[in-house]
């Protein structure tokens, strides 16, 4: 692919290994704005590292990653995250002694550096961000509830709230529906269709109904390469994935 | 800054009061001025307490070596005083007339360079209030930047303890050795050591230290106190909510660093002398205890636990000394095992005076009490458990 | 000083700093054991020591006062007994405190420092502020002459010894047995461990005990070198986790290699320095250092 095309995203030759295990080797990503993309592959496959090389969580032994076509590689955790870029991770990791309100709150981007944190103000602007999010994530009215008495499917749904107030360009959920209710994926699957309105998805998820729901684009991955990617139609067809899947 | 931010309940605002009206107006008419002055020196120590919350109850970084900054915060003040008590006239006998006494003992003839600008007032005042702060922080963003954290910054503050404690020591000429800086009479010509002098320097400190409890509760119940929560609780969610870890924590090792070396300070004006003796590996871990005494999550416990731990320390060591150390080892042990926050998680909703008031106070009068404490989250560790095994069966 | 002079410096600075190496790797040894291994904080570790070497003393005065015959034998007793009585009470302490505090470990931290101060207090109870010295068995005295400017202490070899002896135990019993293999794998993974059956409560109280028994066998050894007093143990205590921490937290040999540095580092630099300015100059090096690379020497590589 050309370097022209303005991508959103844009990974070529990001490796890691891990005392000469290769985790993850010449992994190549392009992602337009307003995508839904979805990574798949069986376990080990190195999909959960992909995302923890993007959000620089684990440091890149080789390649690059370009976001908005600037080098996100070497960057620490929090400047990735302010130049646009969202996690969610496997389990649900959010603030169990805050309540709903206050874990929104502390995930507003105003306010991030130590002396704008001591002055912040709880403005008309924040609690209606806060509102509107809380509206989206179907917590509305649990706002004042602490969130450790949430279920797991609402303290999922938290952890992406909190993303979301955040107005990351690119949003990246791992595993978003494990341990949810049908209903509850029902809801998750248009909550991530209607994210993606705004913003970039990545998806990393098991569950072939959800990703067939949600996915404009798929990614295979097989010990730590790509296997193959296209709509899912595509992979659901190639013989390498099918191979992989059922070989085993 | 308004009401709300100060205080959030009426339980927390009544032990402001009542501390206020202790420390402003009972003791100074109830004591004798020698047991005042005594008192005086354990507000200094609450300095350090009132910082010791912030970093560890509310962080969650324990740091070992406190009284390197409340050293610090002293020395910077006895140098001053001691240059002023050093005089040619009142040193005339020396050898060298114009340095102080124990330089002269270990044939220095002239004032070593780091001395020479604590010839003035005004920068001794601004070195009090940034050389502990300055060091903390760049020991805690050498340390914090590189994820070290936990029982590991414990141990290395500690050995800075040791190592500071130490230098002090084996450096007579410089530093005054192990005797410290003593002798210390006047500031600007005003003798410290007279009873008028220590009404006002009590005063000075017990105000000093409420405005450093007014801003300790300021910045628990802004967000930024939500934020050091969240980061002892869920580092890595804080860091992927952009905030820089590494820089908070620098920011409060440095504010509680910059408490401390303040309090220093007030020791030196009260006490009249500094010493490496209080700020080695013991008395740093002393003030621990004092907040833990406390209550490591409340700045006011904190204050009431310096006072409670170190008027024990005095009766006990003057009435049975062999009692103390066991009376001290015993609290460090209980407090730890079975009141992890200290007395105010005892006074506290849901604390063990409020389940017994609960049980037998009639139920129109709880309504008045509301939750303000936050345990840490048990939670959290047992979740990171169960990640590890189930990390382990994949 | 000529060459010759220097060289004979530093070969009886680096026997006297065995000595210091033997005591600080039975303490590293121990705390490598329950600082590595279970990531306890054991501020009374010193008092341990301390117990070893009381053992050690009242040993040699109760041989001194009914059967002198047995002076030349009772050393090796008392080392043992030093072991038994400091991992009994390792014992009780981890039942009685340490096991309701292993997810605390600041906690931890600060109830054993609350132990160290009982302990301190209860010898300065029964042995008094003085410090003590057991009379040592005739063959540990005196010392080798391999040259005329050379004078090496047969108590400091055979301190070396026995922290060689030791330190072979430990590996062997941590890598060949049954028991240090459950240890390991408790350790790296205590829900899966006790899931396959290992009883990992008593596996923990286990492993403390040893770690303080042997932190007993440190304190018997510390007598050949110095005098016993009520606070002899804690100030070894810094010198003791910096080992650890130095050496690379879970990893035996890099207590080895650490305990080394550190005192012959110390041994050295206090011929050349005076007073305790070795002591200061070796643990701001160590500290520096450990901020640079605060995983010490020798990280165990684990995939994080």
């Amino acid at each position: 692919m050309s370097e022209e095309k303005d991508f959103l995203l844009y990974i070529e030759g990001l490796g890691v290994s891990f005392d000469g295990f290769k985790a993850v080797d010449g992994f190549n990503f392009y992602m337009d704005r307003n995508q839904v993309h979805v990574i798949i592959g069986p376990n080990g496959a190195g999909k959960t590292t992909v995302l923890d090389l993007i959000c620089g969580k684990t440091k890149a032994t080789s390649g690059s990653i370009k976001f908005k076509n600037k080098e996100m590689r070497g960057l620490k955790e929090h400047e990735i995250v302010r130049a646009g870029v969202g996690r969610k991770f496997q389990n649900p990791s959010i603030y169990e002694n805050l309540t709903v309100f206050e874990n929104l709150e502390i995930s507003h981007p105003r306010g991030r550096g130590v002396w704008g944190c001591l002055v912040f103000q709880r403005t008309e602007d924040v609690s209606l961000k806060i509102r509107s999010v809380a509206a989206d994530i179907g917590l509305l009215d649990r706002l004042e509830t602490e969130a450790g008495v949430l279920s797991h499917g609402q303290k999922q749904w938290l952890e992406i709230g909190m993303l979301l107030m955040q107005e990351p360009e690119l949003l990246m959920l791992d595993e978003p529906v494990a341990g949810m209710s049908v209903r509850e994926r029902e809801a998750t699957a248009q909550l991530i269709r209607k994210i993606s309105a705004q913003r970039s998805v990545i998806v990393i998820e098991h569950d072939m109904e959800f990703v067939k729901e949600i996915a404009d684009r798929v990614t295979v991955m097989h010990l730590g390469k790509i296997l193959a990617e296209g709509s899912m139609e595509h992979v659901q067809h190639d013989p390498a994935v099918i191979e992989v899947y059922i070989g085993h | 800054m308004t009401y709300k931010n100060l205080f959030k309940s009426k339980a927390e605002t009544w032990s402001a009061a009542a501390l206020a009206l202790l420390v402003l107006v009972v003791l100074p008419l109830l004591l004798p001025i020698f047991r005042l002055n005594l008192f005086g020196k354990y507000l200094t120590f609450g300095f350090v307490g009132v910082g010791l919350v912030l970093l560890w109850g509310r962080c969650g970084i324990l740091s070992l070596g406190q009284g390197v900054f409340f050293g610090l915060g002293g020395y910077c003040m006895a140098m001053f005083l001691k240059l002023e008590a050093s005089d040619p006239i009142s040193t005339k006998i020396q050898s060298t007339p114009g340095i102080p006494d124990f330089m002269d003992w270990n044939q220095l003839t002239s004032l070593p360079w780091f001395w020479v600008p604590f010839k003035s007032l005004p920068f001794t005042m601004i070195a009090v209030l940034t050389i502990p702060a300055l060091v903390a922080f760049i020991i805690g963003w050498a340390m914090f930047r590189r994820r070290v954290g936990g029982v590991y910054f414990a141990i290395i503050t500690q050995a800075i303890a040791l190592i500071i404690s130490l230098g002090i020591d084996g450096n007579q000429g410089l530093t005054g050795g192990r005797n410290g800086i003593t002798d210390l009479r006047t500031l600007l010509g005003w003798d410290i050591r007279s009873t008028s002098a220590q009404y006002v320097l009590y005063y000075v400190s017990a105000l000093l230290l409420f405005a450093c409890i007014l801003f300790g509760r300021y910045v628990v119940n802004t967000r930024m106190g939500r934020v050091l929560m969240a980061i002892r609780d869920r580092e890595d969610r804080v860091r992927f909510s952009g905030y820089d870890v590494a820089l908070y924590r620098s920011f409060i090792f440095a504010l509680a660093a910059l408490f401390a070396g303040l309090g220093g300070a007030m020791f030196v004006l009260q006490v009249g002398f500094m010493s490496p003796s209080l700020i080695g590996i013991v008395p740093s871990i002393e003030m621990v205890i004092f907040a833990a005494v406390g209550g490591r999550l409340s700045v006011i416990g904190a204050v009431y636990g310096t006072l409670i731990v170190n008027l024990g320390k005095t009766t006990f060591s003057e009435a049975f000394p062999e009692m103390w150390l066991f009376l001290m080892g015993g609290t460090f042990i209980a407090v730890v095992m079975f009141f992890p926050n200290g007395l105010a998680g005892l006074t506290e909703p849901g604390g063990f005076l409020s389940r017994q008031w609960q049980r037998w106070a009639p139920k129109s009068l709880l309504s008045v009490f509301r939750s303000e404490v936050e345990p840490p989250s048990e939670a959290a560790s047992e979740e990171s458990l169960l990640k590890g095994a189930t990390e382990g069966v994949k | 000083m000529n060459i010759q002079e220097l060289w004979s410096i530093f070969i009886m600075q680096g026997f006297a700093g065995i000595s210091l190496f033997s005591v600080l790797l039975l303490m590293g040894l121990g705390l490598a054991l329950i600082f590595g291994q279970m990531g306890v904080i054991n501020m009374a570790h010193g008092e341990f020591m301390a117990l070893g070497a009381y053992t050690t003393y009242l040993c040699s005065s109760l041989v001194q006062d009914h059967a002198p015959a047995l002076l030349p034998v009772y050393f090796p007793i008392a080392i043992v007994l030093a072991f038994i009585l400091s991992a009994l009470l390792g014992a009780l302490v981890e039942w009685g405190m340490i096991r309701h505090l292993y997810k605390r470990p600041l906690d931890t931290l600060l109830a054993t420092w609350g132990l160290s101060l009982i302990l301190q207090q209860t010898y300065r109870s029964i042995f008094g502020a003085r410090e003590v010295t057991p009379t040592l068995p005739e063959w540990l005295m005196g010392s080798f002459k391999p040259t005329d400017s050379i004078d090496i202490p047969i108590n400091g070899v055979f301190v070396l010894l026995l922290a060689g002896a030791v330190t072979a135990g430990l590996m062997v019993f941590m890598f060949k047995t049954a028991f240090g293999l459950r240890l390991r794998a408790t350790v790296q993974n205590r829900l899966m461990s006790g899931a396959v059956g290992i009883n990992t409560k008593m596996v923990d109280r286990m492993a403390f005990s040893i770690g303080c028994g042997i932190a007993g066998i440190a304190g018997a050894a510390f007598t050949t070198i110095g005098s016993t007093g009520p606070d002899s143990g804690s100030r070894y205590i810094v010198d003791a986790f910096l080992v650890v921490v130095f050496g690379g937290a879970a990893n035996l040999l890099g207590s080895l290699a650490s305990a080394f540095g550190i005192a012959q580092a110390q041994s050295i630099l206090e011929f050349f320095l005076e007073g305790t300015k070795g002591k200061v100059a070796t643990l701001l090096f160590i500290v520096v250092v450990l901020m640079f690379r605060p995983q010490g020497l020798f990280p165990s590589k684990v995939r994080s």
